[in-house]
């Protein structure tokens, strides 16, 4: 750690810190981690570099998550639009998904990561997905069609409080404030 | 009519009224005005909105076919190919959808909401707005609306506004921002160029570099501090990896079970710490001279007797005089004359305090354990609509494991397809037939285990007289050795599996009696297993109290009751192990190498949960008789977590049940408090107030009760010193009356019912605010659909 710490320089570790819901010690393993997925030769810029979308999912937190790809699609600022993340990316995924993060940003990045088509609501081909992405690959424990279809129209029914047939970020986090397992579920732990 | 005739959305200012305010009433006015509006655009709209007003009340009219679709299938929400793209962009950047994802609509949202945190008013005054008929587009100042405004300018707002925030809500708003890490550190930095500015306008010179520049302010240095103390107290946090581990692999159902082992074992530390400083401690120091102790054999770690009888485990060893009384003539033959004189100490007292002080403690903690518990898992409207958040909130990203990932898909297909199923057979109605079938069958369930629970009690009380005589003869006859240990250990066997035997009964009945709602499976399984456990403890009680003990001593019923207790209590641990290592290791080897099934045996967590209560209850019950059982409690838990941990490892997998985590262990920590606790604070309370303690030993011999010594005390306190007459009083009306134990729960009540129409209150705004989103929600479809209908026109014309 003594190592690591030497090079995130000390003023910038204190704004780090006072702009996300992560402690010191988190912000420094995280440098150390994110430092292990560059190559040995960039690893002296780690804060300026950018690392590739198949890199950061080799991460054992990422590696098995069904939404892997959503989530690096969200957290990344990158203008080429690779999903390739850079530091600063990484501790805001990891600030998000801490323990002390508020619900309020818990369900705010929840909505978008489950907003496959980035058109700002939840829609039928939405929830689609995210039934298909939470009940797995597999076959046989899919839903079959009737299923989906009841489910999705009880979900809107139960959500959708303005009834236009999507869910928008305010109905999205009316449900999730019902839910109190919530915030102790969305949580990824280094 | 004056305005502008273009889609984006204007107020038209009525300038034809006489200055007076339309009234709300002349809505259908306003209406016609926004109908003449796009009637100026193209005259064909007019017609089909006429059409469209007609169909609103409920004619059967010809409309153009997109609208008619869309218009009565609202739900479908399908995209159909024939809405115009440059309408599909409109409908896009709608203040709804936008709101999630675009950067300056987060900015605007955060402008507005920290406009209303300092202005500390959700409505601005109303002379001060425009006069609309509409009272929605009332507070709707479109002036200084900062949605129009570009990205730079937003920021810059919001950073004029948060710099008239004080410091911590200001560092709070900053961290809730949900903006990406870059964009608020901009954001910093342009409240630090403000602040600059602010500072060099106030003619103040500091010299410190514009990103420094929130480094001096107290609050984020003490915020420094507090996060250096933070991530201390996280290291130090004992089996942290370990846990993350379990929740990893088992998700945070499983993780619930070790959360509240770790619970339990703070609140034994606490009871161990009071009663080993202020009792044991003090007695060890000057033991009594006494008879010689029997020699030690190893069988007296299971019974507690023989070697163990006249030690520091029991009630009896304690002395019932003050000791190293200066000049006092108690036999303390250890010490010379030659030490220093210290302070006598009151055994008794200390006795009698120490256990009550411990009992108030955990109750305090218990109590507020449990608020905390409540808090955090109690919503008002959670009742309503399952699905939507099964749906949203069922992945648990704390796994990692590729086949826990597996797992965890496979368990959330089943319980979506469980509660997919049961909402179709609840909607689909019941024969008569089928229903009086299942509950005739429900009422037979119910009858059993009850029939069982007695059946149960009324062989423990049985076997307990049985084994009284027995005792006598044998001891009338001198008999063997092993077989006066082997008479000791019957009953607590016998209770013990019992309590490990019937819950798999119970589940089997579970499995014929087929409720509908797994839930309710859950709910009914502990429902039974805890009935069990109270009854039988319950009667344990009973037959304690009435001095129906088997004892290896006559004359000490209170050190008896000790041993009793001690023995349950290994009883219990070793079942405890009995039953990780049969039901879990060999069903495991069971099913995989006999049955060749790919499943391991599944972590039942209510059982393994309502068994660590009991244990505890048991501590709790033997605290008076034997001071130590709390270390031996805390031992046993420290054992019991790492046996688990590898038994859970090697040979389980998570719970394919439904587990709401968080709800789970408010009912557990409820559970922990209502029935078990309380009952042993009942038991304790009649214990040391009405019961007679023992001539012969232990530190209250000769009094009447066990309380008599606090009692002394506070007389002697009264003649030694007159002037304190207040403390009397204390003691006399709120410690022995029973006035402020009434007055306190009155105080409870109210506050309940308090909370309960509070509650209530909330639940109807709740209804009516949905009310108010759902006429919203029909102005917005009949803006949508208008919206359609003009640019539909303005391409077919086109």
């Amino acid at each position: 750690m003594g190592g690591s710490a030497s090079l995130l320089p000390r003023d910038l570790l204190g704004e780090y810190q006072e702009l996300t819901f992560l402690s010191k010690q988190e912000i420094l393993l995280a440098y150390k981690r994110f430092s292990e997925l560059l190559p040995k030769e960039e690893r002296e810029i780690s804060c300026s570099t950018r690392v590739p979308k198949s890199q950061i999912l080799t991460l054992p937190e990422l590696r098995a998550n069904p939404f892997q790809h959503q989530i690096c699609r969200v957290f990344s600022t990158s203008e080429a639009r690779d999903d390739s993340m850079s530091f600063e990316d990484f501790l805001d995924m990891l600030s998000v998904f801490s323990d002390s993060a508020t619900l309020d940003i818990k369900s705010h990045y929840a909505f978008r990561i489950f907003d496959f088509d980035e058109d700002g609501v939840l829609d039928r081909n939405d929830l689609e997905k995210l039934v298909n992405c939470l009940t797995g690959q597999g076959e046989e424990s899919r839903l079959n069609s009737t299923e989906m279809e009841q489910l999705i129209r009880n979900i809107l029914e139960e959500s959708d409080i303005d009834k236009d047939g999507t869910i928008n970020l305010s109905e999205f986090q009316h449900v999730i404030s019902r839910c109190p397992d919530f915030a102790s579920s969305f949580k990824i732990v280094l | 009519m004056s305005q502008l005739p273009s889609v984006s959305l204007r107020v038209p200012e009525d300038t034809n009224n006489d200055g007076q305010e339309p009234s709300p009433d002349s809505e259908g006015a306003l209406h016609t005005s926004f109908h003449q509006l796009i009637q100026e655009q193209s005259s064909l709209v007019e017609a089909s909105l006429e059409l469209e007003m007609q169909a609103r009340n409920g004619e059967r009219v010809a409309v153009p076919d997109a609208c008619a679709v869309t218009w009565l299938e609202p739900r479908q929400g399908r995209q159909h190919p024939s809405y115009p793209s440059t309408c599909l962009q409109i409908l896009a950047s709608m203040p709804s959808r936008t709101i999630g994802r675009s950067r300056g609509a987060i900015i605007s949202q955060y402008y507005t909401r920290t406009v209303r945190l300092r202005c500390r008013s959700s409505r601005p005054p109303l002379q001060q707005l425009r006069h609309t008929a509409r009272p929605s587009l009332r507070q709707h100042d479109l002036e200084t609306d900062p949605a129009t405004a570009k990205l730079e300018d937003k920021r810059t707002l919001l950073a004029k506004e948060l710099l008239s925030l004080s410091p911590s809500q200001r560092s709070h708003m900053l961290l809730t921002v949900p903006l990406s890490l870059a964009e608020k550190c901009t954001l910093r930095q342009e409240l630090s160029v403000q602040w600059n500015l602010k500072r060099l306008y106030v003619q103040r010179r500091a010299s410190f570099s514009a990103s420094r520049g929130f480094k001096h302010f107290p609050v984020l240095g003490c915020r420094g501090l507090w996060y250096r103390i933070l991530s201390l107290l996280a290291a130090a946090q004992p089996w942290h990896y370990t846990l993350k581990q379990i929740g990893g692999r088992f998700g945070s159902s499983v993780l619930s079970y070790f959360l509240f082992l770790k619970n339990l074992l703070m609140f034994n530390i606490i009871s161990f710490l009071i009663l080993t400083v202020f009792v044991v401690a003090m007695q060890a120091a000057y033991p009594p001279a006494s008879a010689s102790p029997q020699p030690f054999t190893g069988l007296e770690l299971l019974t507690g007797a023989g070697y163990f009888t006249h030690s520091l485990l029991y009630y009896g060893y304690y002395r019932n005089a003050t000791l190293n009384e200066p000049c006092g003539s108690s036999p303390n033959g250890s010490t010379s004359p030659l030490t220093a004189p210290s302070l006598p100490y009151n055994m008794p007292l200390a006795y009698v305090f120490s256990v009550g002080v411990s009992f108030l403690l955990t109750c305090i903690l218990l109590v507020y354990s449990m608020h905390c518990s409540f808090f955090e898992s109690y919503r008002v409207g959670s009742s309503a609509g399952d699905l939507a958040v099964k749906v949203f909130c069922a992945w648990d990203f704390k796994v990692i494991q590729r086949r826990s990932v597996k797992l965890q898909c496979e368990n959330i297909c089943t319980q979506l397809k469980e509660l997919l199923a049961e909402q179709r057979s609840r909607s689909r109605s019941r024969s008569l037939c089928r229903q009086l079938g299942h509950c005739t069958v429900l009422l037979l369930a119910w009858t059993l285990s009850l029939g069982t629970v007695l059946g149960c009690v009324v062989a423990v009380h049985y076997l307990s007289e049985h084994m009284h005589m027995v005792q006598q003869d044998h001891r009338a006859q001198d008999g063997g050795k092993w077989q006066q240990e082997a008479i000791l250990l019957v009953l607590p066997f016998v209770v013990s599996l019992l309590n490990a035997v019937m819950p798999h009964i119970y589940n089997l009945l579970a499995l014929w009696e087929k409720q509908d709602s797994p839930v309710a499976r859950v709910y009914v399984a502990i429902c039974r297993n805890l009935i069990l456990k109270m009854v039988v403890l319950g009667l344990l009680c009973y037959q304690w109290l009435r001095r129906r003990v088997v004892c290896s001593t006559e004359e000490c019923w209170e050190t008896c009751v000790g041993q009793e207790l001690y023995r349950f209590v290994v009883m219990d641990f070793i079942f405890t192990l009995l039953d990780t290592l049969f039901g879990e290791l060999v069903w495991r080897l069971i099913l995989e190498k006999k049955l060749k099934r790919k499943q391991k045996p599944e972590f039942d967590i209510a059982r393994n949960v309502l068994e660590l209560i009991y244990g505890q209850t048991l501590t709790w019950l033997g605290i008076v008789f034997a001071p130590l059982l709390p270390a031996m409690q805390m031992l046993k838990l420290l054992l019991l977590f790492y046996i688990k941990k590898t038994s859970l490892m090697q040979n389980c997998q998570s719970p394919r049940k439904p587990w709401q985590a968080s709800h789970m262990s408010t009912v557990f920590i409820t559970l922990l408090c209502f029935p078990f606790f309380l009952g042993a604070a009942i038991f304790i309370s009649y214990t040391i107030w009405s019961v007679r303690p023992s001539e012969t030993c232990g530190p209250f011999q000769g009094m009447e009760t066990m309380y008599e010594s606090g009692k002394t005390w506070v007389q002697v306190l009264e003649k030694s010193n007159p002037n304190i007459t207040w403390f009397t009083w204390v003691h006399q009306h709120l410690v022995e009356n029973t006035f402020p134990l009434f007055f306190v729960s009155g105080v409870l009540l109210a506050a309940i019912y308090f909370n309960i129409q509070v509650v209530r209150g909330q639940r109807k705004i709740i209804h009516l605010l949905k009310e108010q989103i759902d006429n919203e929600g029909e102005d917005k479809r009949f803006l949508i659909q208008t919206l359609h209908s003009v640019y539909e026109q303005r391409e077919r014309r086109a």
